[in-house]
């Protein structure tokens, strides 16, 4: 029965086409628990269960490994080493063969995995995990950079060095100068579905492998290598993930190639899904920073030339280490232009989980630093820090060069700046807050306002490319696929109202599919906030090509021009006659006309050379802004956010509902990273905020008592992106620097805003305390 | 004699159950997932800390049936016996049509991945079913047990306040069958002991007090669980043996709160939401305290008794009732013993408790008209978080203005909770002046050492530790609050 006899075909306009505010595809899958997660899928008959054996040293070789008791465990099957991978012992996703699927000879953080048992059940397999004997050679280690001379560290991976300019002549020849250094936390991910893979071997050498992941084909890829088979060989697939955030984008790779080596080996489908503490343990985190920096200004505040330092505790392997500390420094100027700049990055080598992808992907830690720079100024001239920041905008015309010599040309800060201080009304609470200030002596309110501009692209240039596979029914209904994957964040609604809205039918026809490497080869992970950029162009243009088809067919069996054929909701007008959409595709399947085709995108303009330091690395930026104002207590450093106005832009939105969903749930994220979420290593080199009973991630009662958020209506993408829209995944994150802005400012107060408080992140109630102290020490307060 | 069955007995979503087969340390959300493919409940933390695995438990009580949001994964499956187990599946209508609370949270855009959005759902529902108008603080209450790391929860918020104008309670699912169920559970209360398993599989479940008593002498060395927020995580995260375990949470005598002569008496197995009500109608400072411990799911597990029993030093109630001058009552057998609660205390994890002995009731003084008391909390993040630091503080001023007595008890500034007797003692007799407040901070010195971990650093717990006298000094002297708050004072 051809379901679109049912569609409307006198409506005006389809259902859940582009830049309406379509629900997540399974909004009603989610609140009935009928959503299947991996661990949720019917389990193949004889499934065995797997179990990471961790380190216990931060770095050692090993001296003896005794797995005799695990072996001899109830219900164990199997246990791997290294030695057992038949490929590859070898996951590092840069091709740097820095990181083993398990460890061999030499451990390098607590908490690495060593060996994996396999067992009839889960339980099993944990218990068994503890009953190991490893004796250790232990070696001096380090975990913290804060530690170690960060100019002469050892290296995970290549630094670089970004310079427009001469920064220490101009920083020389400046009539003020502060130099300083700024420290930063790292971030778990707390995705709440942990990494998980699924199994399945096939015949041949095939195994399918499902996997919590952002990046299939690089899971299908490190499989293979693991396997030491091709690439055909191995389909991973994925549905949706419960949350990825960038913890998905390499981290599942161990887990789906463990699984893999196990179930080839065993000829029985084996599941690992790690408990909350050895995912936290194990796997990477955002990378954590100190920041050296000196400035050079004038005593208006313009800033004439500037030098960072970025110091990033990588781990102990490389992993994306290198284009993360790159971010780093492709946001070092934030909004801001520099006359003069250096900024170089050091990947340092620690003996820690290596640290990962998240949301921002360094470029977080980028604007951090500069805008701790903004505040220096501030302080030092006695100025509203939003002056300094305003005076120091790119300019649209001039005064527009990065640090990496892109041009800005897409620059609407000073709009959104000045509409966000006007409806937050910055200046008038600015001065309510000083007279509450002046009268209250225990509690103390700030208020900040920071500006965002985020680029868009993944600095490695091949990655922005992607594919998509649509097909159309005979029935009219459309089967979608493309490369990218759905961790919460709507990007399998989005294209499917791209596809929808390109063959002008209802979006309930569109059915969206799991992403398969079996379907669409060769993908980019689903990361750089460019999920809909991508892959809603390849999905574009695969559904284009059938559309074009359908066009050819309908104009020669009716003989009427292409002109006179036009795609109406849920119809065909063809000539004077309008023909269902469902109906025209059964007559173009009677005359064999291809009704399937793959679409390909590849992002224009985009070119980086890293050796120079020179490109236009970005298609284009996403712009927003954020004011926060808080209240802390100078007795306990406790704080509540009294308020937040958000104004930021997604161009011509896809989908106004999602957007906001990825703003606010940005924003809140971005300020647990600056606020309550704190990782502790301990003198052993072990994590201590391994669980959500440690690492504490904001909760409903730290939004924002008052939490306004707006979509700027007004902006539309520079550049020809898809219908005009930008992407929201990261940008909205790094809105929350307002938060710690508006901390520091409050601390300020308790010495009259005569020092800058140089309040580090993340900004616990110890950390307000200890600024609090220390600015009454500085100004006998 | 007490009748004993090898089975528990429950209700599962619509259907009785009865099990023979179920291990002492079999957490429900285990039983849910792997035996039964209810895979909507899901892991998150199998620590009761991100609410992934919510599900609603309804017990008889005195006031009728009544349905709580529970943790799963550390909930144990025996000490379901004798309830109604409603997971996220129960609720949609035979017509397919989704429950009010779902259907306000789709159409606020309140999930994003989706794996807490069950979690999210039971909470809210049994917020609906106990308050259909709430307010946002009432929702962000009962949300502190569930972690989003999508949202940002505003939409969540959003759906829960609309959820009344999708629906009714009293025409809902469970409204539904409330006979039926209500019927099932008092046939379920047979009088007889549960006892299942052999050695290291075994669990016991008292018929009464009296017989609970009677096991324990039995089976001294017995793992005596209650609400299972601590116990369950030594299963769930340390893979300890708890076998043989007796569950307590059943047992209507231990859940008893009554007060006598100015004196609260609160049952061993009294939870902290049950508790709540009791404590803060007569000593409002608890109310603010018992909002903070925990989430939801945890207030409704975790109980007094328990949070005493297991001696943690950063335990948030100890403190409080020790500054009260609590005392404790242990039982064994047929006879008993009442202590000083902070005699309790002897060491970390050493606490004195006998074999055989259990907690049987706390006695709580309620302080005297005109005495000034107050319980300060300090954690990283406000809500659902373990205590940092934590300070409790009983004032009596003398006709003079002086200090008459005066009692501060800390959690988290010690390796059990602990009186400040030393600054205690440089307060006593002087006036109750800033001077006199500032000349007793050094008396912190004597008093505590504490440690550096993940929760605070040693230099953060003694100043905020000092700070929280000057507080307390500044709100008895000023008569108002002098801290931040997300809530304006009720």
């Amino acid at each position: 029965m051809n379901k679109h006899a049912t569609a409307d075909l006198k409506a005006t306009r389809i259902l859940g086409g582009v830049a309406t505010d379509q629900r997540h595809d399974s909004a009603h899958k989610h609140v009935t628990g009928t959503a299947v997660y991996i661990d949720d899928m019917p389990e193949p008959a004889g499934l065995l269960h797997a179990c990471l054996g961790l380190s216990t040293v931060a770095h050692g070789t090993i001296r003896s490994i005794d797995l005799s008791a695990v072996r001899a465990a109830p219900g164990v099957i199997d246990v791997l080493t290294g030695h057992d991978m038949p490929g590859s012992n070898d996951i590092s996703p840069t091709g740097r063969a820095d990181e083993p699927v398990l460890a061999t000879g030499i451990v390098q953080f607590f908490g690495q995995p060593v060996f994996a048992v396999i067992a009839e059940s889960r339980e099993q397999a944990r218990r068994a995990c503890r009953l190991a004997k490893i004796d250790y050679d232990e070696k001096p280690f380090v975990t913290d950079v804060w530690d170690m001379d960060r100019r002469a560290g050892k290296l995970v991976t290549d630094p670089l060095t970004l310079k427009r300019g001469d920064a220490a002549a101009a920083i020389e020849a400046a009539p003020r100068r502060i130099k300083g250094t700024m420290r930063l936390g790292g971030q778990d991910h707390f995705y709440l579905e942990g990494q998980i893979a699924l199994a399945v071997p096939g015949e041949d050498m095939d195994v399918t492998v499902f996997s919590s992941t952002q990046h299939p084909s690089e899971v299908q890829h490190m499989v293979a290598h693991v396997l030491g088979v091709p690439s055909h060989a191995v389909t991973v697939e994925i549905r949706r993930m419960g949350g990825g955030f960038g913890g998905k984008e390499t981290q599942g790779n161990q887990f789906a190639a463990l699984a893999a080596v196990a179930a080839k080996k065993l000829g029985r489908a084996v599941k690992i899904r790690p408990d909350r503490d050895d995912d936290m343990t194990a796997t990477g985190k955002r990378h954590d920073f100190v920041i050296d920096y000196e400035v050079g200004f004038d005593d208006e505040g313009t800033i004439l030339g500037v030098d960072y330092f970025y110091a990033a505790r990588c781990g102990f392997s490389s992993d994306l280490s290198g284009p993360v500390t790159d971010r780093a420094l492709f946001h070092c100027d934030n909004t801001y232009y520099y006359p003069a700049v250096r900024a170089q990055s050091a990947p340092l080598y620690t003996n820690t989980v290596s640290n990962t992808a998240f949301r921002g992907f360094g470029g977080p830690q980028g604007m951090i630093g500069c805008e701790r720079v903004v505040d220096e100024i501030a302080f030092a001239l006695g100025k509203d820090p939003l002056d300094i920041r305003r005076k120091n905008f790119y300019g649209t015309t001039d005064r527009n060069v990065t640090p990496y010599h892109q041009t800005v040309e897409d620059n609407i800060i000073h709009r959104l700046v000045d509409e966000l201080e006007e409806s937050a009304d910055y200046q008038g609470r600015r001065r309510a807050i000083a007279d509450f200030n002046a009268g209250s002596s225990v509690i103390k309110r700030g208020l900040a306002l920071t500006p965002l501009k985020f680029g868009i692209s993944f600095t490695a240039t091949h990655f922005n490319q992607a594919g998509a596979l649509v097909h159309v029914y005979a029935d009219g209904s459309v089967h979608l696929n493309h490369g990218g994957t759905e961790m919460g964040q709507g990007l399998y609604v989005k294209i499917a109202q791209i596809v929808a809205e390109e063959f002008q039918i209802d979006i309930d026809q569109v059915k969206i599919t799991a992403t398969t490497t079996g379907k669409v080869p060769n993908t980019s992970a689903t990361a750089a906030s460019s999920g809909s950029d991508l892959n809603g162009m390849a999905a574009q243009a695969a559904a284009r090509t059938i559309r074009d088809r359908l066009c050819d067919f309908a104009a020669e069996k009716y003989g009427v021009p292409h002109e006179q054929i036009e795609f109406l909701p849920n119809r065909v007008r063809v000539g004077n006659q309008e023909i269902a959409f469902g109906e025209l595709t059964q007559q173009a399947y009677m005359a064999r006309v291809q009704l399937s085709a793959t679409g390909f995108y590849k992002t224009p303009k985009v070119r980086w050379d890293r050796d120079k330091g020179e490109g236009h690395p970005f298609y284009y930026f996403a712009y927003g802004a954020a004011c926060a104002e808080v209240s802390i207590d100078t007795l306990t450093g406790e704080y509540v956010v009294e308020r937040t106005d958000i104004l930021h832009e997604t161009g011509r939105s896809l989908n106004r509902a999602i957007d906001i969903g990825q703003i606010e749930g940005g924003f809140i994220q971005g300020m647990g990273w600056l606020t309550t979420e704190e990782l502790v290593w301990d003198d052993k080199g072990r994590l201590r905020t391994h669980a959500p009973s440690t690492y504490k991630i904001p909760l409903a009662s730290d939004r924002p008592k008052i939490f306004n958020v707006t979509l700027a209506d007004w902006p539309e993408a520079h550049e020809p992106t898809v219908h005009r829209s930008k992407a929201v995944g990261e940008p909205p994150f790094m809105l929350a620097m307002c938060v710690l802005h508006a901390l520091s400012d409050a601390v300020a107060a308790v010495g009259d805003h005569t020092v800058c408080p140089r309040l580090d992140a993340p900004a616990t109630p110890e950390r307000v305390l200890m600024a609090v102290e220390r600015v009454r020490a500085q100004t006998g307060a | 004699m007490t009748e004993i069955r090898s089975q528990i007995r429950f209700m599962l979503n619509g259907v009785e159950t009865a099990l023979s087969d179920v291990r002492a340390d079999e957490t429900l959300l285990d039983y849910l997932r792997l035996r039964r493919s209810l895979r909507g409940t899901k892991e998150g933390c199998a620590e009761g800390d991100c609410g992934a695995c919510t599900v609603l438990v309804g017990r008889l009580t005195p006031d009728g049936l009544i349905y709580e949001s529970v943790n799963a994964c550390i909930r144990f499956l025996g000490s379901v016996h004798g309830c109604h187990v409603v997971t996220v599946e129960h609720l949609k209508g035979q017509d397919g049509a989704l429950h009010p609370v779902q259907q306000a949270m789709v159409d606020f855009h309140g999930s994003q991945c989706g794996f807490c959005t069950p979690g999210f759902v039971m909470s809210l529902y049994a917020l609906w079913m106990r308050r259909a108008d709430p307010t946002e603080a009432d929702i962000e209450k009962a949300l502190q047990g569930n972690l989003c790391r999508c949202t940002g929860y505003q939409p969540i918020v959003k759906a829960a306040l609309a959820i009344s104008s999708y629906g009714r309670v009293d025409s809902d699912v469970l409204a539904g069958e409330r006979a039926r169920v209500e019927a099932a559970l008092n046939a379920f209360k047979d009088g007889a002991r549960v006892e299942i398993g052999q050695d290291g599989q075994r669990l016991v479940i008292p018929a009464s007090v009296e017989d609970l008593a009677a096991v324990l002498e039995a089976e001294p060395t017995a793992t005596i669980v209650a609400g299972a927020t601590d116990v369950g995580l030594w299963v769930t995260k340390f893979m300890r043996e708890i076998a043989p375990a007796v569950f307590i949470a059943h047992l209507d005598e231990l859940h008893a709160t009554s007060e006598t002569d100015g004196v609260i008496s609160i049952g061993a197995c009294v939870s902290y939401t049950e508790a709540f009500s009791a404590l803060s109608r007569r000593i409002p400072a608890f109310g603010p305290l018992i909002d903070r411990i925990g989430g939801e799911q945890v207030r409704n597990m975790g109980t007094i008794g328990g949070n005493i029993a297991n001696g943690s030093p950063i335990g948030d109630t100890p403190p409080p009732l020790i500054a009260l001058g609590a005392t404790l009552t242990l039982r064994k057998g047929e006879s008993r013993r009442t202590i000083a609660l902070e005699d309790f205390f002897i060491d970390y994890g050493k606490q004195d408790r006998r074999p055989g002995e259990f907690v049987e009731r706390i006695d709580v003084p309620v302080p005297d008209e005109g005495t000034h008391y107050a319980v300060y909390k300090l954690t990283k993040r406000r809500d659902e978080d373990i205590t940092a630091a934590l300070g409790a503080f009983h004032l009596t001023l003398a006709a003079d203005g002086t200090v008459a007595a005066v009692r501060i008890a800390y959690g988290g500034m010690a390796a059990t909770p602990k009186r400040a007797a030393a600054v205690e003692a440089a307060l006593t007799g002087k006036p109750w002046s800033s001077e006199t407040v500032e000349a007793a901070l050094d008396a912190y010195g004597k008093d505590f050492a504490p440690i550096s971990d993940m929760r605070a650093s040693a230099d953060y717990r003694m100043l905020a530790a000092r700070n929280l006298l000057r507080r307390f000094h500044l709100e008895t002297t000023s008569g108002v609050s002098v801290q931040v708050s997300r809530y304006e004072a009720a």
